[in-house]
């Protein structure tokens, strides 16, 4: 048998939540900051000399769980070839209708020719509609996904899509903490090694800071950031509530 | 004929004049549209208090913080196809959802708002009724929407939905008595019937409040019995979401799911007003000395007092699990009721006198003594294979039938 006076336990918890800070957003007003490793839309990437990385293998279609990808190689011609090797993937369809966005053909694919972007926000209104083909997928002569008219990119986005990374997480092994998991892109050179479970962790440089920020509050006691316990962490929630003068921050 | 009249209504002491008549009709209109009004504003309410307890936003895209959205459902649902199932009995399928509406409706006549005032020379009481029966009024109203809520299931031609009309039917039987038993409490003490009798009794400040003067347990009983007859979390076994899609009121739609719904979240208001009534003092309270506030404060008091009340059913909800469907056949029968006719039987008795409320203290530790004994009994009781009884006759559908019928459909 519980505690009989530990009855009331529920209607605390309850009422202490009204003075909680709200876990949702209002979601088209205010938008969420994506985690690291988010899963969204594919690029198929290029070399800097403007070949494609892809080389039609399809290991990708493979591998992929629901089937929603179709690729079709073909021997380059001698006098343009498409890509570096033997051959190219001359189609290349991903349909979004069935993609689960598990980055299994990122993993799968050996040259890193295919990748994901962060950007999830993309809707279409028929089914030709959600079928991506290469003229979609490549990316531009720079190395950046193609902006689709339909397709709600935010700041940031694009910049972290060339580079590879793991669909699962190495960095839960301690070995692999401070390494950098990524390739470099085309333009952004590397970027910081991803958050580990250890101290030490780079959250400002990885892109999850404002996330952490955001949840440690809902979190139980013993998952709360250290530097975000105790005295320490009192003092610079209370820092971060006084207002900072604009004229100091510029200069 | 008016001295009958009057004995249940000071307004009717120099008979019923057109003045007379125009004054009812407008309080009657007056509470009824700031009780629909009420309702909208609760739902909105209790859906904005739910999402901050469990650290969401909630409704927030009709009017300012969402107010709207109570309107916008409604426009939604009366917009909506209205289906009767084909096997549904059609003249009761539509009658049903009248008669779970109309006893929330009826059941706030007899609610006090606020204390009395003059209006050229009529003496007008703030509430809609006082008929003479009074508090029994309540009882009987929801006794009818047990009716409204067991035809709903039973017309609908449909399994659950009947499954949970035959639940919310015992449930709200079985809750009846501990409500009922806890009323006559308060009739007790008061000596009177009627609302009006009810508040006057306890306008003496707070320590003559019932909810003290009969010490807190009738309280707890009636909020326990009351919450388990409006069907609201933890007592919502009828609707579960998870189980019965809904319970009762699964086939309805569009309008008739509307009414429902509004008699629902109404229920709840009139029972926070008729559990303020009964204990709290109903419009009882500080009233400033100034001429023209002292008929407004009482029904700020009223209106502060009920919103507690409608703040506490949403905290329910979302602090408590749902019973299971036997722990609340435990629940109202061998603790409610038992301890309700008790604190009945103790206050009857210090109401004669000091000695025969020692005695009914002492019978009642006694018959809970043998109640606790005869429970535990029955707890321990050997049941085996040999306990059952043989069948009689044959199972409904036999087995070989079953088989052939799968058969044929191969």
């Amino acid at each position: 048998m519980a505690n009989p006076f530990n009855f009331f336990g529920g209607f605390k918890l309850t009422f202490a939540h009204l003075a909680r800070p709200k876990v949702t957003t209002s979601y088209p007003q205010h938008k969420r900051a994506k985690q690291p490793r988010q899963h969204g839309r594919h690029v198929l990437n290029r070399y800097e000399d403007g070949m494609e990385k892809c080389i039609g293998c399809e290991l990708c279609a493979g591998v992929c769980p629901v089937n929603c990808i179709y690729v079709r190689g073909l021997d380059n011609p001698s006098d343009h070839p498409v890509s570096p090797g033997e051959r190219y993937g001359y189609i290349y369809e991903i349909n979004y209708l069935r993609c689960i966005h598990c980055d299994l053909c990122v993993e799968a694919c050996p040259t890193q020719a295919i990748t994901e972007s962060k950007m999830f926000e993309f809707s279409f209104t028929n089914r030709a509609d959600a079928i991506y083909t290469k003229a979609e997928l490549l990316v531009d002569d720079l190395g950046f996904p193609q902006r689709l008219p339909w397709e709600d990119w935010r700041e940031g986005e694009a910049a972290m899509t060339g580079g590879w990374m793991r669909a699962t997480s190495p960095s839960g092994d301690a070995s692999f903490e401070g390494v950098v998991q990524w390739t470099a892109d085309l333009g952004e050179g590397v970027r910081a090694p991803e958050a580990g479970q250890s101290e030490g962790r780079d959250d400002a440089a990885t892109g999850s800071k404002q996330l952490r920020d955001a949840f440690y509050r809902h979190l139980q006691p013993e998952d709360v950031p250290l530097d975000r316990r105790g005295l320490q962490g009192l003092i610079r929630n209370v820092r971060e509530k006084v207002p900072v003068r604009k004229s100091r921050e510029t200069s | 004929m008016n001295a009958l009249l009057a004995t249940a209504d000071p307004l009717f002491k120099h008979g019923v004049t057109w003045a007379v008549f125009l004054i009812v009709v407008i309080k009657i209109v007056v509470v009824f549209g700031a009780l629909l009004n009420a309702v909208i504003l609760m739902i909105w309410f209790e859906r904005k208090l739910i999402s901050d307890m469990q650290s969401r936003i909630g409704p927030q895209r009709w009017g300012p913080f969402g107010l709207l959205q109570t309107v916008a459902d409604g426009l939604k649902l009366i917009g909506k196809e209205d289906l009767v199932p084909a096997g549904a009995d059609r003249f009761v399928f539509k009658l049903a959802p009248y008669l779970v509406v109309l006893p929330a409706f009826l059941t706030f006549a007899i609610v006090p708002i606020g204390g009395t005032m003059h209006i050229a020379g009529h003496v007008v009481q703030l509430q809609i009724a006082d008929p003479p029966m009074g508090i029994l009024f309540m009882l009987a109203m929801s006794g009818i929407s047990v009716y409204g809520v067991m035809l709903a299931g039973w017309s609908s031609g449909s399994k659950y939905p009947l499954l949970s009309a035959v639940r919310a039917s015992a449930q709200m039987i079985s809750y009846e008595a501990a409500l009922g038993m806890t009323v006559v409490t308060v009739i007790l003490i008061t000596g009177s019937l009627t609302t009006h009798g009810i508040v006057v009794s306890q306008g003496g400040g707070i320590w003559h409040w019932n909810l003290i003067r009969l010490g807190l347990i009738p309280f707890a009983i009636f909020l326990i019995a009351i919450t388990a007859e409006l069907n609201r979390p933890p007592f919502d076994v009828v609707e579960s979401d998870s189980e019965l899609v809904g319970g009762f009121h699964t086939e309805y739609s569009s309008f008739r799911f509307a009414i429902f719904y509004l008699a629902e979240f109404m229920n709840t208001i009139t029972m926070s007003a008729i559990m303020v009534t009964l204990f709290f003092g109903g419009p009882a309270g500080w009233v400033p000395p100034v001429a023209h506030l002292k008929w407004i404060f009482p029904i700020i008091w009223f209106v502060l007092k009920t919103t507690v009340f409608c703040f506490c059913y949403v905290w329910f909800r979302a602090a408590l699990p749902r019973f299971r469907y036997d722990q609340l056949m435990d629940l109202g029968w061998k603790r409610l009721i038992p301890l309700s006719l008790g604190w009945m039987l103790i206050v009857a008795g210090f109401l004669v006198s000091w000695r025969w409320g020692l005695l009914m203290i002492s019978v009642g530790i006694i018959a809970w003594l043998v109640l606790s004994r005869a429970f535990e009994l029955g707890k321990t009781r050997e049941s085996g294979p040999e306990r059952v009884l043989p069948t009689v006759g044959e199972r409904p559908i036999p087995g070989r039938v079953i088989r052939k019928l799968s058969d044929e459909e191969s």
